[in-house]
């Protein structure tokens, strides 16, 4: 799998649940890959580089989520 | 004039103890007089406002603190810590409070400029109040806003040398005893472990992708002066193989109340003659010493490390001279349900520098391989061996089992034979048994 294809993969599965769930843990991620996780965080981490996944953290987990997505960025009036 | 009225936090200071609600006022004082005319890029009163929010949770018996967000640096999962009050309307000077997390040397060690060069960044952009150190190990700079933070990333990563600690699920900032730059008793060179794996695992620090966080400590010796038999997934505590050095001119100048006992710590009162007896022998938790005809002996095979005699009598005893490391696993200490100390996983490992710390790292990455592949989203290390078996991550590590993984028959139900290690199987012949038998 190259990275436009885990990608495609990954937003594709994101926006699908977007009306559900908009963060999601980084099991879930490599789930959607169906790659070992060691695998599948070069590809997320990419992706990450590359502004189509961004980190959520509370301090104790970190999440992931499509940019600007979910409650948490109007909820704590920030812009972006 | 105090912005806030804060009877409840006055109260606080009431006590002999040194008070954090004096070192905030003190701290809120030195900014409104901002005496060195910093262009202070956070509020002026962020420490009033702080107090402030404080008091009013005092008052109602509740946060006012939002939980988590979307804040970092740029690249990085972890060593920012975001933090939004729910009363910005009230409090303004605290509407952003987020933590920074930042990397602490190995064993602490400072220089004098390098501490004002983080407090100066501190001051200028963000709220002056630090946290020297969490109990992470890190540094904690306490309270900034969003905008600040890749100013205070840029400053430390291009002029300062100074990398941001972890936090989320991540590795987090690996932490150390002092070791062998001051302390006889370290069995190996902590801070170059520590700051070798650091540098080793830094995309595990700062790009999330572990079930939940991580730590690594590192003590010298057992005496565990970091705590990282209690505090970490991974805890390297420094030991010996082969016997104390035993330096009988030294216990005949203890007994004869020549040296001071425990380096003559505990000092304060006069506990009468040293007792050789009572305080070291008959302490010894496995009985392995003996003190006849003036003579010391430690039958060694017995000896658990445990360092008593040791400490007692630096003098007379050392540690031995083939040291390594042992490595435990599944320490946590959470705030909600169970603490939970590590278990043993390698018994004796050398700490080889000058392969890199091959041996070790093949330990690391073996455990992370197992908990990153069936480790459920926050899920600590110790609990998914407590679910799946201590038998199944040496199965998946391939570690063999060994005597130490079992600490007495039936006290440690981790490791079971199988029946292919068992001559003739489970299974045997009913009717054979029945000849000698009866029903
Ligand atoms: C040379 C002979 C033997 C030796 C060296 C020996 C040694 C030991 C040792 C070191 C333990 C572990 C004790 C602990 O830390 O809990 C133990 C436990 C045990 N032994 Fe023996 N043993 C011997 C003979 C026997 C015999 C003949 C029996 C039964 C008739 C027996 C029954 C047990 C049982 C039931 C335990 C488990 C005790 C517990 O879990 O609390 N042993 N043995
Ligand atoms: C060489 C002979 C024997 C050996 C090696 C032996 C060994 C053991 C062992 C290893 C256990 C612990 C089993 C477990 O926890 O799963 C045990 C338990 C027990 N044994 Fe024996 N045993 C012997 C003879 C006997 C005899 C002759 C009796 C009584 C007539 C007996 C009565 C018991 C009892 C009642 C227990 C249960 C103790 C408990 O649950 O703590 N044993 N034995
Ligand atoms: S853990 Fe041991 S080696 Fe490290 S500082 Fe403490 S006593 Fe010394
Ligand atoms: S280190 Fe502990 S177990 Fe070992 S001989 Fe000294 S007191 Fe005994």
């Amino acid at each position: 799998m190259d990275q436009a294809e885990a990608q495609e993969k990954i937003v594709t599965a994101l926006k699908a649940k977007l009306k559900s769930k908009s963060k999601f843990y980084f099991n879930d991620l490599s789930g959607i890959l169906d790659m070992k996780p060691r695998e599948a965080k070069k590809f997320i981490n990419k992706m990450v580089e590359d502004g189509i996944l961004e980190y959520w953290s509370s301090g104790s987990t970190s999440m992931y989520g499509l940019p600007g997505t979910g409650k948490q960025a109007g909820a704590e009036h920030e812009e972006k | 004039m105090a912005k806030h009225k804060t009877p409840l936090l006055d109260q606080l200071e009431s006590g002999p103890w040194p008070s954090f609600v004096s070192d905030l006022k003190q701290e809120a004082a030195k900014r409104a007089k901002n005496e060195k005319g910093l262009e202070l890029q956070i509020p002026k009163d962020v420490v009033e406002d702080l107090l402030g929010v404080l008091e009013l949770s005092y008052k109602h018996g509740k946060t006012h603190w939002k939980h988590g967000g979307i804040v970092g640096v740029f690249g990085y999962g972890g060593g920012v810590i975001g933090r939004y009050c729910d009363q910005p309307t009230m409090f303004p000077g605290v509407a952003h409070f987020h933590t920074v997390r930042v990397a602490q040397p190995a064993g602490k060690f400072y220089s004098t400029e390098h501490l004002r060069k983080l407090c100066n960044l501190w001051d200028f952009r963000g709220s002056g109040i630090t946290n020297m150190h969490g109990s992470t190990g890190d540094i904690i700079l306490i309270g900034t806003t969003t905008p600040q933070l890749e100013e205070i990333f840029f400053e430390m990563s291009h002029n300062m040398n100074q990398d941001l600690g972890g936090s989320g699920s991540n590795l987090r900032t690996p932490a150390d005893c002092i070791g062998q730059a001051r302390c006889e008793y370290a069995c190996y060179d902590t801070q170059d472990l520590c700051h070798t794996l650091t540098l080793e695992y830094q995309d595990e620090l700062h790009r999330p992708a572990f079930p939940y966080k991580f730590k690594f400590k590192f003590d010298g010796c057992p005496n565990c002066c970091v705590a990282s038999i209690a505090r970490s997934d991974m805890s390297f505590i420094g030991t010996w193989k082969d016997d104390i050095r035993i330096d009988a001119e030294a216990v005949k100048a203890y007994v004869g109340g020549e040296i001071k006992p425990n380096g003559g710590a505990h000092a304060g009162r006069d506990w009468g003659k040293f007792d050789i007896q009572k305080e070291v022998v008959a302490l010894c938790p496995t009985g392995c010493m003996k003190y006849e005809n003036n003579k010391l002996t430690i039958n060694n095979r017995e000896c658990t490390r445990c360092m008593h005699c040791i400490n007692a009598m630096p003098r007379a005893l050392r540690i031995g001279k083939e040291t390594g490391c042992s490595i435990l696993v599944g320490a946590k200490a959470p705030i909600l349900d169970g603490a939970q100390m590590g278990s043993l996983l390698v018994p004796f490992v050398e700490v080889n520098k000058d392969d890199g710390y091959q041996a070790i790292k093949d330990v690391v990455e073996g455990i992370w391989d197992w908990w990153m592949e069936e480790g459920k989203n926050r899920e600590r290390l110790g609990e998914l061996i407590k679910r799946q078996g201590f038998q199944k991550m040496l199965e998946a590590v391939g570690i063999d089992p060994v005597p130490q993984h079992v600490k007495e028959p039936r006290s440690n139900p981790y490791i079971f034979w199988k029946e292919e290690e068992v001559e003739g199987g489970w299974t045997r012949d009913i009717d054979a048994f029945r000849k000698d038998h009866m029903r």
